[in-house]
C-alpha cells in the first residue's frame, strides 16, 4: 500500500476551550440515578406526608456535606485503584486538633481550621507515601492509618469530647433559603472534583493510571506523585468534612466518623465508580451521596428501626451495584 | 496418504454455517479422513476457531449439517463429542493451576476408592500420556502451576489424548513451544496419524502448516475460500489465498537515506542477558536485531529505554550523553519504546483512541493543566487519518479496533509526540498478514521522514523485508551484522546460534 502520512506537524492548541463532552454511557449513567433518586423521593412521599417537604429537604442538605465532599475524595482513590480505609478516622482526629488548637492552644478559628486541613493531608500523605513507594496495598496501609488515626483522636482529645463553643457554628448554620454555607461548599467543592477528573491532565493522569499503570510508565509518565497526591487530597477532604461535623455539634468528638469510610465507599460504588480502577465520575459518586442520605432520612420518616433500615441500605447498595453492571454491559453491547 | 480417499469420510461438513450479530461462518463443505492431517489457515476472524469449536462440541452450527462415518453428528456439548471420539485442544490453557499434573489430565475420571482418591491409579493412568507428549521425566504430582508455559501446553495435549480419539483439534498448539517441544509434538502427531487419528491443526505459522499437513483448508471472511494439497502449495500462494490479494508487493522498503549517527550505543552490559553490545543507529535507518529466545534482545531494549540500568557502557544520542533512569527519562530524550505486549502493556483499551494518541503528549493538548478536549480531538483526527485507523471517530475504545489498527494507535502516540527514536519489540505479533504489511509501509515511510527505528523480531523474513541493517545477538552479545543485500538467512541463523553454542552450558532456552 502507497499509505503517505505527509507529515506530523505538532498540534497547536486552539485557545479556546471546548465544551466537556460526557460519553453517551455517562449521561445514561446520571439519566439512570437520577431517576433512581426522583422514585425514592416519589416513594417516600407518598408513605410519609412530611417528606416531600421543603423542611425535610433542607435537613438532608444539611446533613450531607461531609459525606459529599469525602465521597469526592474516594473516587478519587478508587479510580486510581486504591481504597482508603482512613477516612473516617482522618476525620476524628483532624477534628480533634482543631478543637485542642482552638480550645487549648488558644489559637482562634482561622488556625484551628488550617491546622485540622494540615493534619488530614499529613495522614493522607502517610498512607499515599507508604502505600505507593513500597508497593503495599493501599487497603492494608489505610487500615494501619485507620488505628492510628483513631489513637491520634483519643490522644488528643483526652477520649473525652471536647467543646468548642458557638463560633465554629456559622459553617453549618442555616445561611440563605435555610441552605449552610457547608451545603454551597460542598457542591462547590463536587464540582471542582468534577472538572479536574474530566478536564484536567492530572485527572487523565489517574484513569490512565487506573487503567492500565504500566502502559502509563512505558508512556513516559511518573506515576507514583499523582497517586500519592490523591491521597493527599483524600486525607484533606476528610479533614473538610471533620471541619463540618465539629462545626454542627460545636465539638470535636473523638468516635466521630466510625465507620463512615463504609458511607463513602457505599456513596461511590452507587454511583458506578468500579473497585477495579479506571472507571468513575465525581458527579455520579455525588448523587450517591443524595441517594444515601435521602433513603436515611425517608426511612427515618415513616418510622423505620434501625435494624430495618440498615438492612434496606445493603440491598440498595449490592441493587445499585446490579443495576450499573447491567447497565454498562448494554452500553458496550449498543457501542 | 495425500490424496483423499474414495472410502467414506471419517468427518464430513455439509454446508456449515454460524451466524451471531452477523454471519462468521457460511457454507462450509469439507471432508476429513481417517490418517489424514488438515490445516486451517486464514486470518484473524476468518473463522478457523469457529469451525474448530463447532466440531469440537463448545458451539453449535446455525446451518449445515456433519455426519461421522456416515451417520448424523451434532454434538451438544465438549463431553458429547469427546463421547464420539473427538477431542479438541483449546488455544487457551483450560488447566487448573495448584493441582498435579495427573489430576488435570484426569480431571473429569479422578480414579477414589473408598472415596478418596487414588493416587497410585491415578499416577499409573497418567505416566504413559506424560511419556507421550515427553514428560516422562517429570513428576505426575509436580502442580502444573509450576510449569513452564511449554510445558503446561503439553499436559493440555496430552489430555487431549486421554481416552478414546479419533479426531484431534489442535488450535495453535505451538503459540507458546519452545522448537524442541515443538519438535515432540510433531513427532507426536504423526504418531497419532499412522494410528488412523484425524487432525485438525490451525496455526499462524505457514511454514509449520506446510511441512506438516496432507492437505490446507483457507478460511476467508467466512468462507472456505480453498482446500488443496499442501504439497502443491506455496506459502505465498497460501498467504495469497488467505488474504484475497498479493500482498506484499505493493510494499517497497526502498527510497530511504540513512543520515549520521543518531544513537550510538557502547559496551552496554548487564548481568549475563546483555554483555558488551555496541552498535550506532544512524538517522532514517531501520536497524533490526534478530536472535534466539534468550539471546539478551529485550533485555537490551530494557536498557535502552530506562526500565533497567546498565552496569558497564555508554550512550550517547544526538551527540549528549544519554543515560535513561526510568521510561519517563527516555521517552524525555527522545525515546520511545513500543511494546510486545500491545493489550498489556501498551494501550489503555477502555479509553477512546484520542485518549491513547494523546497520552504521552497531553502538555501539547492542554492550557495550564486543562485539556483542550477540542484540540485533543483535532489532534486524534489528523493521526486517524495519516495513519489511516480504521475505525468510527477518535471517541471509540481501542478495544473495539483490530490488532493492526491498534498498533497503529500505539505509532500515532510517539508521532504525535515526535520522538525520533521508535524502538519496537515485535511490532506485528498478532497482526493479520494484510495489516502487517501496512504496518511496514507505515515504518518505512516514517524513516523516509527521519525518524530511526530499532525493531526485535522473531520473524527473520520480517526483518529482512524491513530493515537496512539487522544486528545479530547471540548469548547476550552481539554475534554479527549484516547490511541489507549482504545477508541471508543461512548466515544470520549461524551468527544466532554461535554464542549458545560456545557456552552451551550457560542458559537453556
Amino acid at each position: 500500500m502507497d499509505a503517505a502520512p505527509s507529515s506530523f506537524p505538532s498540534s497547536s492548541p486552539s485557545p479556546q476551550p471546548a465544551a466537556p463532552r460526557p460519553g453517551r454511557s455517562a449521561l445514561t449513567r446520571y439519566a439512570g440515578l437520577l431517576a433512581a433518586l426522583v422514585a425514592m423521593c416519589v416513594l417516600f412521599g407518598a408513605l410519609s406526608e412530611h417528606f416531600l417537604t421543603a423542611a425535610s429537604f433542607r435537613t438532608i442538605a444539611n446533613q450531607i456535606p461531609a459525606l459529599a465532599v469525602m465521597a469526592v475524595g474516594m473516587t478519587f482513590v478508587l479510580i486510581i485503584g486504591g481504597i482508603d480505609l482512613s477516612v473516617g478516622s482522618v476525620l476524628a482526629f483532624s477534628g480533634a486538633v482543631m478543637s485542642v488548637a482552638i480550645v487549648q492552644w488558644d489559637l482562634g478559628l482561622a488556625a484551628g481550621i488550617g491546622l485540622a486541613l494540615v493534619t488530614g493531608m499529613v495522614c493522607g500523605a502517610f498512607t499515599g507515601t507508604i502505600s505507593v513507594s513500597l508497593r503495599i496495598p493501599s487497603f492494608i496501609v489505610s487500615l494501619g492509618m485507620l488505628e492510628m488515626a483513631r489513637g491520634g483522636a483519643y490522644t488528643a482529645t483526652g477520649s473525652r469530647t471536647e467543646y468548642i463553643g458557638g463560633n465554629v457554628s456559622l459553617i453549618t448554620d442555616p445561611w440563605v433559603a435555610g441552605i449552610s454555607p457547608a451545603f454551597l461548599l460542598a457542591l462547590i467543592i463536587v464540582m471542582m472534583g468534577h472538572v479536574l477528573l474530566n478536564r484536567t491532565v492530572f485527572g487523565r493522569h489517574l484513569i490512565g493510571i487506573g487503567t492500565n499503570e504500566e502502559a502509563m510508565r512505558l508512556a513516559g509518565i511518573d506515576t507514583h506523585p499523582p497517586k500519592i497526591l490523591v491521597f493527599m487530597l483524600m486525607g484533606l477532604l476528610s479533614a473538610v468534612g471533620a471541619l463540618f461535623q465539629v462545626a454542627r455539634m460545636e465539638a470535636a468528638d473523638p468516635n466521630a466518623g466510625v465507620g463512615m469510610e463504609l458511607s463513602v465507599i457505599a456513596a461511590v460504588v452507587i454511583g458506578g465508580t468500579s473497585l477495579m480502577g479506571g472507571r468513575g465520575s465525581v458527579l455520579a459518586s455525588f448523587f450517591g451521596v443524595l441517594i444515601i442520605a435521602v433513603l436515611e432520612s425517608g426511612l427515618a420518616q415513616i418510622g423505620a428501626s434501625e435494624p430495618t433500615k440498615r438492612i434496606i441500605t445493603g440491598i440498595v447498595i449490592i441493587l445499585a451495584v446490579v443495576l450499573d453492571m447491567y447497565r454498562s454491559r448494554a452500553a458496550s453491547r449498543s457501542s | 496418504m495425500t490424496e483423499p480417499q474414495t472410502s467414506m469420510p471419517l468427518l464430513r461438513l455439509e454446508g456449515l454455517g454460524k451466524t451471531y450479530s452477523g454471519p462468521v461462518l457460511a457454507d462450509v463443505s469439507l471432508d476429513l479422513h481417517a490418517g489424514e492431517v488438515l490445516a486451517l489457515a486464514g486470518e484473524n476472524g476468518a473463522g478457523k476457531s469457529t469451525l474448530s469449536r463447532i466440531v469440537g462440541g463448545l458451539t453449535s452450527a446455525s446451518a449445515g449439517s456433519m455426519l461421522i462415518e456416515g451417520r448424523p453428528y451434532r454434538p451438544a456439548s465438549r463431553r458429547a463429542a469427546e463421547r464420539q471420539g473427538v477431542r479438541m485442544v483449546l488455544q487457551e490453557l483450560s488447566l487448573i493451576p495448584p493441582l498435579s499434573i495427573a489430576e488435570n489430565l484426569f480431571l473429569d475420571t479422578l480414579p477414589s476408592r473408598y472415596g478418596l482418591l487414588d493416587r497410585g491409579g491415578l499416577h499409573r493412568r497418567a505416566q504413559p500420556l506424560m511419556a507421550r507428549v515427553g514428560l516422562a521425566d517429570m513428576d505426575p504430582e509436580t502442580p502444573v502451576g509450576d510449569l513452564g508455559i511449554g510445558q503446561q501446553q503439553m499436559v493440555e495435549i496430552a489430555r487431549g489424548l486421554t481416552g478414546d480419539c479419533r479426531l484431534l483439534i489442535l488450535d495453535e498448539p505451538s503459540a507458546m513451544l519452545t522448537d524442541r517441544e515443538t519438535a515432540l509434538l510433531f513427532d507426536q502427531i504423526e504418531q497419532l496419524r499412522a494410528l488412523g487419528v484425524a487432525i485438525v491443526y490451525i496455526s499462524h505459522r505457514l511454514d509449520e502448516v506446510k511441512r506438516l499437513a496432507d492437505r490446507i483448508a483457507i478460511l476467508r471472511d467466512g468462507r472456505l475460500a480453498g482446500v488443496q494439497s499442501a504439497a502443491a502449495m506455496q506459502v505465498e500462494d497460501i498467504v495469497r489465498s488467505m488474504v484475497g490479494r498479493d500482498v506484499g508487493a505493493a510494499f517497497d522498503p526502498g527510497g530511504r537515506t540513512i543520515g549520521d549517527a543518531l544513537l550510538d550505543v557502547r559496551g552496554m552490559s548487564r548481568g549475563r542477558a546483555v554483555h558488551d553490545v555496541s552498535f550506532t543507529l544512524h538517522r532514517g535507518e531501520i536497524l533490526g536485531f534478530a536472535g534466539l529466545v534468550g539471546s539478551g534482545r529485550p533485555e537490551l531494549m530494557r536498557l535502552l529505554f530506562g526500565a533497567d540500568r546498565p552496569a558497564r557502557g555508554d550512550m550517547v544520542l544526538e551527540g549528549r550523553p544519554y543515560r535513561p533512569r526510568s521510561p519517563r527519562e527516555a521517552v524525555a530524550a527522545g525515546v520511545a519504546m513500543i511494546t510486545e505486549d500491545r493489550k498489556g502493556l501498551g494501550l489503555l483499551l477502555p479509553l477512546a483512541i484520542s485518549a491513547n494518541v494523546t497520552l504521552a503528549s497531553l502538555r501539547t493538548v492542554a492550557n495550564g493543566g486543562f485539556i483542550d478536549h477540542r484540540a485533543e480531538a483535532d489532534a486524534a483526527r489528523r493521526l486517524i487519518g495519516d495513519l489511516r485507523i480504521r475505525c468510527r471517530d477518535g471517541d471509540q475504545p481501542v478495544a473495539e479496533l483490530s490488532g493492526g489498527n491498534q498498533q497503529k494507535v500505539v505509532l500515532a502516540r510517539w508521532l504525535l509526540r515526535d520522538c525520533p527514536v521508535l524502538l519496537l519489540d515485535e511490532p506485528t505479533r498478532g497482526i493479520d498478514i494484510g495489516a502487517r504489511y501496512e504496518i511496514y509501509a507505515l515504518l518505512a515511510e516514517l524513516s523516509r521522514q527521519g525518524k530511526s527505528m530499532i525493531v526485535i523480531s522473531s520473524d527473520l523474513r520480517e526483518l529482512m523485508l524491513l530493515c537496512d541493517r539487522i544486528c545479530v545477538m547471540s548469548a547476550g552479545r552481539l554475534a554479527g551484522a549484516f547490511k541489507r543485500g549482504a545477508w541471508d538467512q543461512d548466515s544470520i541463523l549461524a551468527a544466532a546460534f554461535s554464542g549458545h553454542l560456545q557456552s552451551s552450558s550457560q542458559e537453556q532456552a
